[in-house]
Formats: C-alpha cells, sequence, structure tokens
C-alpha cells in the first residue's frame, strides 16, 4: 500500500470533510437540512483549523 | 415519570441492520433502502480508514493498567473494531504498523479510530431508521 504524507492542514481539511458529511447525514431528516448543517459543521471546523492555528502561532512567541 | 406506554421494538426489528451497519459502513442503510445516505456512509468512513492505513496509522492494542492507560488503549481498540469489515481485513492481511513519532503516523491513527466513531454514528442512525423513530 502506497504511503502518503499529508500536511497538518490537509489531514485535518481531510478530517472535517467526512466529519461533516457523517454528522450532515445523521443529524437532520431532510437532505436540504442535511446539505446546510454539513456545510456548517465543515465551516465550523475550517474556522477552529485557523483559529487554533494562529493561537498557537501566537501563544509561541 | 418515563413514558412506560411504549412498546419496545423487538431485536429482530433493528438487530439486523446495526450488525450488517458495523460489518459494511452503510449497509444498514442499505437493508433499510436508504442507498444514497448508505453510500455516503460507506464512502466517507472507508476513505477515513484507508488514509489512516496509508498514513502509516497505528491500531490499538486491548491494553490495561492505570486509568488513562484504560481508556486510551481499550477506547482506541474499540474505535478501531467498529470500523467493521476495514479492520478484519486489515488484521487478517497483517497489518501491524507501531506506533512511531511524527505528525503523519499521528494523524493516521486519529484517522483509523474516528472512521470506528463515526460508523458507530451510522449504526445509531441505522437503528433510528430501523424503530421508525426517523425516516
Amino acid at each position: 500500500m502506497p504511503k502518503m504524507t499529508l500536511s497538518h492542514f490537509e489531514a485535518s481539511l481531510l478530517f472535517a470533510l467526512f466529519t461533516s458529511i457523517v454528522l450532515g447525514i445523521i443529524t437532520k431528516r431532510t437532505d436540504p437540512e442535511r446539505i446546510r448543517y454539513a456545510a456548517y459543521c465543515f465551516a465550523c471546523f475550517i474556522v477552529a483549523i485557523f483559529g487554533l492555528g494562529w493561537l498557537m502561532y501566537l501563544g509561541h512567541g | 415519570m418515563p413514558d412506560t406506554s411504549k412498546e419496545a421494538v423487538p431485536a429482530g426489528k433493528w438487530a439486523p441492520a446495526v450488525a450488517l451497519a458495523w460489518l459494511i459502513p452503510g449497509g444498514g442503510h442499505f437493508l433499510l433502502k436508504r442507498p444514497g445516505r448508505g453510500a455516503l456512509l460507506g464512502v466517507s468512513v472507508a476513505l477515513m480508514f484507508l488514509l489512516g492505513l496509508m498514513m502509516r496509522g497505528a491500531m490499538f492494542q486491548w491494553q490495561t493498567g492505570d486509568l488513562l492507560t484504560t481508556v486510551i488503549y481499550c477506547g482506541g481498540f474499540i474505535g478501531d473494531m467498529m470500523s467493521g469489515i476495514f479492520f478484519i481485513l486489515a488484521r487478517a492481511f497483517g497489518y501491524n504498523q507501531v506506533d512511531v513519532a511524527g505528525h503523519v503516523h499521528d494523524y493516521g491513527t486519529k484517522f483509523l479510530v474516528a472512521a470506528g466513531l463515526l460508523n458507530i454514528l451510522a449504526m445509531v442512525d441505522a437503528y433510528e431508521i430501523a424503530t421508525g423513530k426517523k425516516d
């Protein structure tokens, strides 16, 4: 099996994508609601990734 | 006061869907005639597990000791195991990556566990559909 090397950003982006898809499917009852919620979760993940990234960068000094 | 008027749904109605959902991620939804949702769940769990393998993530072994060790290793093992057929195949083909330092391996380990955790959510969803709590 080929070995894959991803950066922190790429790995967390993929994690956010798959998790958002599953959360969207299982939590809502209609397809438009599912799509909206999955997009919302993905956006929250992205905000958290950048927010925590900057926090660690600034906190590191 | 809890409502006791509701009848318990017989296990025969939901157990096959939940068992299939564990063995083949998304399979429970296919059995319950929700192929679209089943395919998306199956692909998500499969890709997450596959990426975990390709990043050479470590699989947890059942290990007890102090509380933290027990929670991490036993919880991790259960998380790995919940990926169903992917976990069984990986073990059958001898996948045995030792835990090494490095962010890629770390992500791989987390991807392997997260794939199982996502499949638990899919199993709960299959249960709710099978018992009529959800469409």
